[in-house]
């Protein structure tokens, strides 16, 4: 009766260890010195921290580098304002407008189609609906109007602006207008000779956050 | 012979009359059917003439993004329109309410006022026709919803299990039926050999007739050339599985932990082929990728309140995906019946599962914008992960062995022309992996 004894010990030491390793929890760390940060890191759980945690706002009032208010308010009278007389700093050039193609695909031709007629994915398969084409008469959109729409959203399309930046946000409003005149069947427009433009619309920092 | 084409002929008769009772049967069934699929209970006929094929069309193309047919949104619900509306008054506010608005219309003010003045965009380029198909596919009635076939019921209710793996235990359990059965036949036949052997006279060996042998380890311990190899194997063993047991202290691979909300990238990034960095935006721009906030969730799911029927898989109901929907609200404080935010907001506590050691530097804007890898070089299959895990180790010899096996993206990238001609010089190679280029010089990420 003595073998058969050892052999149940040795099944029940192997279950032991292979019953440790749990895919619900991370695995233990040997001197975990210089793995564990010091200093509180982003997103974090701590006591100190009001709701217990790390991710606090900005203390109110405060402005980040750079920032310029956007002076059309998430309204409709904003929006037919930014429509009227917002026009597009961001010069017209090949890189530009590359980049403006490149951020369209992450963020818009999901719902909008690489075409812009509205018809992307999430629509072909009807989970996303009601998305107009770029060249719809009744909005008749300008490049004011898209930037005021990427930047505080419309109805159901919501705002873009944490996921890109100013400039990110203009040089995608390019390329919808580009989208747009393809639509209408419109002449394409020669790209910019000028680096900067609108000179007045922008303080130094801006024209750095801008031009970089 | 008369008598015979009598008969030939009352047969004939009762045959088409079959015939036609079954034919009217049939198509009776067809229409019955045709009707409930669309409707429920018959198709209503509002405006006649209309064509409800293209008035959906236009509903989903032109109107969805603000109105329902049953449900408020941004703007009423168009179900009961023509109850409350005549269509001449309609024809005019599509086409252009401001213009009604201005005209003086009490009711276009009204309507105006009570939906905070939130202007719907002219749509001239709508017909009348137009409009009668759309109001026409809004005035069907609402649907039943569809019986649902009692298939996996609870299946997704159990959170986090796995049901994957239960087809393997399935085969396994038989397989050790099926042996343990063999073995018992082999002893009875064995039994029954015996007793034929003894009744035919025939002897058996026995073993207890013999000499007792000498014991198997007595024997063992006397050769010494397999005493010795013995010992060397095992010690290899043990040396291996020291390794082993060492080498995967501290690293995480295929942690996967459960999320406070079961958000599937199965579903997200694989179906519905949302790219990547619509909601890790960081990913391009800084060192980390960050965690999305939920008004990216929003984006979506402003409109998305509830997965397709599609959607749902036999490991997970569509009941548990429209629960983790409701989580979302209740975290973002959105209540969906009034289309707005309310103050109650509830943080979401993600568990973080990527996370490198402090001792190392890595950016993610450096892997992902300028050198253009994938995400899947180093997430692995996220497009097909139901719960997300990590999928590659994130050792230091891992890292190495990606950058000394990666060639560098030279084609149209101005910064690295000069510095990778030189280098292509110096190993004298066409093209240069990241470790050449510096990519495995300990400061580049310990500091």
């Amino acid at each position: 009766m003595k073998t058969p004894n050892k052999y149940l010990l040795l099944i029940l030491t192997l279950g032991l260890i292979t019953g440790c390793a749990d895919d619900n929890e991370r695995n233990y760390q040997y001197f975990p010195d210089m793995y564990q940060s010091q200093a509180y890191e982003a997103y974090a759980e701590s006591e100190l921290f009001p709701n217990q945690t790390t991710a606090l706002k900005p203390a109110e009032g405060s402005v980040k580098r750079g920032w310029m208010p956007f002076e059309y308010a998430d309204n409709e009278e904003g929006y037919q304002r930014a429509k009227k007389e917002l026009e597009n700093p961001v010069p017209y050039t090949e890189e530009n407008l590359l980049k403006g193609e490149e951020l369209y695909g992450y963020y818009c031709a999901i719902c909008h189609g690489d075409k812009g007629n509205g018809k992307g994915w999430l629509v072909q398969q009807e989970k996303v609906l009601g998305v107009p084409s770029y060249d719809d008469v009744g909005r008749a959109i300008t490049s004011g109007s898209t930037y005021y729409v990427i930047y505080h959203g419309r109805n159901l399309m919501g705002s873009y602006a944490s996921q890109m930046n100013r400039k990110e946000m203009w040089q995608v409003t390019q390329y919808v207008m580009k989208l747009k005149r393809e639509l209408e069947d419109k002449d394409e427009l020669p790209f910019d000779k000028d680096t900067i433009k609108n000179k007045q619309l922008f303080s130094t920092s801006d024209k750095l956050e801008l031009t970089n | 012979m008369k008598y015979i084409t009598v008969i030939m002929s009352s047969l004939k008769m009762t045959l088409t009359a079959f015939m036609f009772v079954f034919f009217l049967s049939a198509t009776g069934q067809d229409t019955a059917e045709e009707t409930s699929s669309e409707s429920g209970s018959g198709q209503e006929e509002v405006i006649p003439g209309a064509d409800l094929a293209k008035g959906e069309e236009l509903f989903k193309s032109i109107c969805a993004s603000c109105h329902k047919r049953y449900e408020k949104a941004i703007g009423p619900a168009l179900h009961g329109l023509t109850e409350r509306r005549e269509m001449e008054w309609i024809y005019k506010w599509i086409k252009n309410n401001k213009k009604l608005r201005e005209s003086g219309d009490q009711q276009a003010i009204a309507i105006y006022e009570e939906y905070n003045k939130t202007a719907m965009p002219a749509y001239p380029q709508l017909s009348n026709q137009d409009i009668d198909n759309i109001v026409a596919y809004a005035e069907q009635p609402k649907p039943e919803p569809k019986q649902k076939v009692a298939a996996a019921p609870q299946g997704g209710q159990a959170g986090g299990q796995k049901g994957s793996g239960m087809s393997t235990e399935v085969i396994l359990g038989i397989l050790a039926f099926v042996l343990l059965m063999l073995s018992v036949v082999l002893y009875l036949v064995n039994r029954t050999l015996n007793r034929f052997a003894e009744a035919n006279g025939v002897p058996v060996k026995q073993e207890e007739d013999k000499e007792p042998r000498k014991p198997i380890w007595v024997a063992f311990a006397e050769n010494q050339f397999l005493v010795v190899i013995t010992v060397v194997v095992v010690l290899l063993g043990v040396a291996y599985g020291a390794y082993g047991f060492l080498m995967q202290v501290g690293v995480d691979q295929g942690y996967e932990p459960v999320q406070p909300i079961h958000y599937s990238h199965r579903i997200h990034a694989g179906e519905n082929k949302i790219e990547c960095k619509y909601c890790h935006s960081s990913a391009r721009v800084s060192k980390h990728s960050g965690i999305p906030s939920l008004n990216v969730c929003m984006n979506c799911h402003k409109q998305v309140n509830e997965v397709a029927e599609e959607t749902a898989t036999a490991q997970y109901s569509k009941e548990f995906y429209d629960k983790e929907i409701q989580k979302l609200y209740e975290a973002t404080g959105w209540n969906p019946d009034e289309m707005a935010y309310t103050d109650e907001k509830k943080p979401v506590k993600w568990v973080r599962i990527h996370n490198l050691p402090d001792l190392a530097y890595f950016n993610h804007s450096q892997h992902v914008t300028v050198a253009n890898i994938e995400c899947q070089k180093c997430h692995g299959p996220v497009e097909e992960m139901e719960i997300m895990y990590q999928h590659s180790s994130l050792t230091m010899g891992w890292c190495i062995n990606c950058h000394r096996e990666t060639q560098v993206n030279v084609k149209d990238n101005g910064y690295y022309k000069k510095i990778h001609e030189e280098l292509s010089k110096k190993y004298n190679v066409d093209k240069v992996t990241a470790a050449q280029m510096g990519g495995i010089e300990c400061g580049k990420c310990h500091y």
